[in-house]
């Protein structure tokens, strides 16, 4: 790069960052001030910025012994109030499987970041994968709901884990950003842009003798946040509970609570779920895409667009809670064919599956890989697909 | 333990009593006759004796029978996941480094399950105070081995007698870096609340050791009688020492003979203060 353009990147605050980098960034400028980790490949980086960041800006970051302590902790420095957040890979995703429901039904907000390698086990640890989406959903047990977002670009990384905070804050929820090992160790050009609205929780809405942490009180479903460290006093406990925070062992109480946690999510769709559109408005056929996967897409539609192929593409950029009105679109539209593409043996795909009923098939380019699939792969998949 | 939903329990002490407005009575589910409840009163009344407020302090707890004391607390209180309290307590303390934070969890919880959390914890000398009860069993869920349980006792799962040496919580503490260590009776409020004292004035991470017998899981399997009679049982075995090194605190239902004391005393500066630190470096640097 000559000087002169460097000159020009720093008044447009354009740089040359990685993604792992940004995401760390993008927590710092949302406010993020507690990183609590373990380290993993390909996500350490991440660890490595926020040790050196989170101290200038009077915020803290601990190395913990394991994946377990780093989100418990991350759950407890969330109840004082601050933004919290830890990155991992598919490992140490697995062992904070049951804090994460702990983080959900004790509502705290809180980030995890997931840079999928190649799994299952050990796997690959220094390659790509997208084999853990179905795991930033159904990692931990019981009924819950997640909210996943899916960055291709070092941009999005920035973007979305500044997003990822304000959705966790706004629905008192945990939330993942789901990256991969290339995503989060390539380097592209960044904008670190401070043109965002930052949301921050919601505070008890009553005085402190009245509280009751969990009653609701706006049709958001989500409760008002007591800290540590305030006039409240509050209990909260991982066991099922009733508004004042006691454990209830009822059926009802059962019911009452799962019903309003999921339904919080599930209700949020619209706001939450973003994807991307090509094309639409004459596709009949179409290829959905996410995260790093989706970045050879384009070029392989537009291949076949120019062969007189009408074919679109969607790219999903939040796949957790799924975006049923997507697909519901798809149907209105009429297409024909939904090809998942995906860098796994089939997962998001799954839950596609479950909308053929709307009308169009569904297909698959499910390969295992720890490589992108290229515009040409793709574009001979589509034109097989479309002469089947 | 013995939940009975029959039992109506008050709410509260009566309005001049000093832990009136501290705990919700009606939480205390534990059997009549255990001492979790005893410990739970301690750290509150050092708690009101040092005229903290619940905006002053937190109070974290495990899964287990001493997994639900946290529920008693008027205060900020958490009911962690198993084994994760001293985590937990650490997010409290390392985001808000105001806060007097407690732990209050079982031998099962901090040192099976969370075992390494709380060599950690004593690493990093972080200043909170953690108390084990410590019964010697894993009472919940139906009294099975824990990683205190004495060499040769019946539990539901040694039921040829056990055949694993147990931890010396003492001597364990010590080692891994704990600046502050004592084990008492708990049925020795007076000692037990003289130690939450000197555990909240050491500016570093501080564990206590409640002697705490489970008369319905423990007692019961090794014929040691009911509530009373088990704590006779373990009087005749306490032996107060002063001075005592913390390799020396002998921990032995076998021989008889469970050195009690205060073992470590020995204030280092603590995690948050070096954070503190830290960040005037980092910003220095900038
Ligand atoms: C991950 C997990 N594993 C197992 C359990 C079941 N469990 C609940 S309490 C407990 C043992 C408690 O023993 P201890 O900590 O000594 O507490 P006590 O009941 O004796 O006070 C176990 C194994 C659990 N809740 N979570
Ligand atoms: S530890 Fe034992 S005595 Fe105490 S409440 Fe539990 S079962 Fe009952
Ligand atoms: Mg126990």
């Amino acid at each position: 790069m000559s000087s002169g353009s460097q000159e020009k990147s720093k008044q447009s605050k354009l740089i040359l960052t990685t993604g792992n980098y940004a995401c760390a960034e993008g927590a710092i400028a949302v406010g993020c001030r507690f990183f609590g980790g373990y380290p993993i490949t390909p996500s350490s980086e991440i660890a490595h910025y926020m040790s050196r960041r989170l101290p200038q800006v009077d915020g803290t970051f601990v190395q913990f012994e394991d994946e377990l302590a780093s989100i418990v902790a991350v759950v407890g420095a969330s109840y004082t109030g601050a933004k919290a957040m830890t990155a991992t890979s598919g490992p140490g995703l697995s062992l904070m499987a049951e804090t994460i429901g702990l983080g959900f039904i004790l509502e705290a907000p809180m980030v995890i970041i997931t840079v999928m390698r190649g799994g299952p086990s050990t796997g690959q640890p220094t390659k790509a994968s997208q084999s853990d989406v179905m795991q930033t959903r159904y990692l931990s047990h019981g009924d819950y709901e997640m909210i996943v977002l899916a960055p291709a670009s070092v941009q999005e990384c920035y973007d979305f884990t500044i997003r990822a905070f304000n959705l966790a804050e706004k629905y008192r929820t945990p939330v993942i950003v789901a990256t991969d090992g290339i995503v989060g160790q390539m380097m592209e050009p960044v904008r670190y842009h401070s043109n965002f609205d930052v949301i921050n929780r919601k505070g008890p809405q009553v005085p402190p003798e009245d509280y009751q942490p969990f009653e609701i009180i706006d049709e958001d479903l989500v409760p008002g946040m007591a800290t540590a460290g305030s006039d409240y006093n509050f209990y909260v406990t991982g066991l099922t509970h009733d508004v004042t925070g006691s454990p209830d062992m009822t059926p009802e109480g059962a019911i009452k609570l799962i019903t309003r946690l999921c339904d919080k999510v599930r209700r949020g769709r619209p706001e939450i779920n973003d994807w991307e559109e090509n094309h639409l408005d004459d596709a009949e056929t179409v290829i959905l895409s996410y995260g790093i996967n989706s970045r050879g897409t384009p070029e392989a539609v537009e291949r076949a667009r120019q062969k007189g192929y009408k074919v679109g593409s969607v790219r999903l950029k939040s796949l957790w809670p799924f975006p049923e009105e997507l697909m519901e679109k798809l149907g209105k539209i009429g297409i024909k064919k939904l090809i998942v593409s995906e860098m796994n043996y089939g997962q998001v795909i799954r839950e596609v599956e479950r909308f053929r009923h709307l009308g169009f098939e569904v297909s698959g380019m499910l390969v295992p890989t720890t490589i992108p699939f290229s515009p040409g792969f793709i574009y001979e998949n589509i034109i097989k697909e479309m002469q089947k | 333990m013995t939940v009975s939903n029959d039992v109506s329990l008050p709410d509260d002490y009566p309005e001049d009593h000093p832990l009136h407005g501290r705990l919700n009575l009606n939480r205390f589910i534990f059997c009549a006759g255990c001492l979790i409840g005893t410990a739970i009163t301690a750290i509150t009344s050092c708690l009101v004796e040092r005229g903290l407020t619940p905006k002053d302090y937190a109070i974290v707890s495990g899964i287990g029978c001493t997994g639900r004391s946290s529920g008693c607390f008027k205060a900020p209180a958490f009911h962690a996941t198993h084994g994760r309290a001293i985590p937990f307590a650490s997010g409290l303390k390392l985001a808000n480094p105001d806060l007097e934070v407690f732990v209050l969890s079982g031998d099962g919880d901090l040192f099976a399950i969370g075992g390494n959390h709380f060599i950690h914890a004593c690493r990093r000398n972080i200043e909170i105070n953690v108390l084990c009860n410590n019964n010697g069993i894993y009472g919940m869920t139906g009294g099975q081995c824990a990683p205190t349980t004495s060499i040769g006792d019946f539990t539901s799962t040694s039921p040829y007698g056990n055949i694993e040496p147990p931890f010396n919580l003492v001597s364990l503490a010590a080692a891994a870096g704990a600046s502050y260590v004592a084990r008492w009776p708990g049925y020795d409020v007076l000692r037990l609340k003289g130690s939450i004292m000197a555990a909240m004035d050491n500016p570093g991470f501080s564990f206590i050791e409640v002697l705490a017998p489970c008369f319905t899981q423990y007692g019961r399997k090794n014929n040691l009688g009911d509530a009373v009679k088990m704590l006779e049982w373990l009087r005749k075995q306490v032996v107060i020492e002063k001075n005592c090194p913390p390799h020396d605190a002998e921990y032995s239902h076998k021989n008889g003979r469970i050195v009690c004391g205060e073992f470590v005393n020995s204030p280092r500066e603590g995690f948050t203060q070096k954070i503190k630190q830290l960040r005037e470096t980092a910003q220095k640097k900038r």
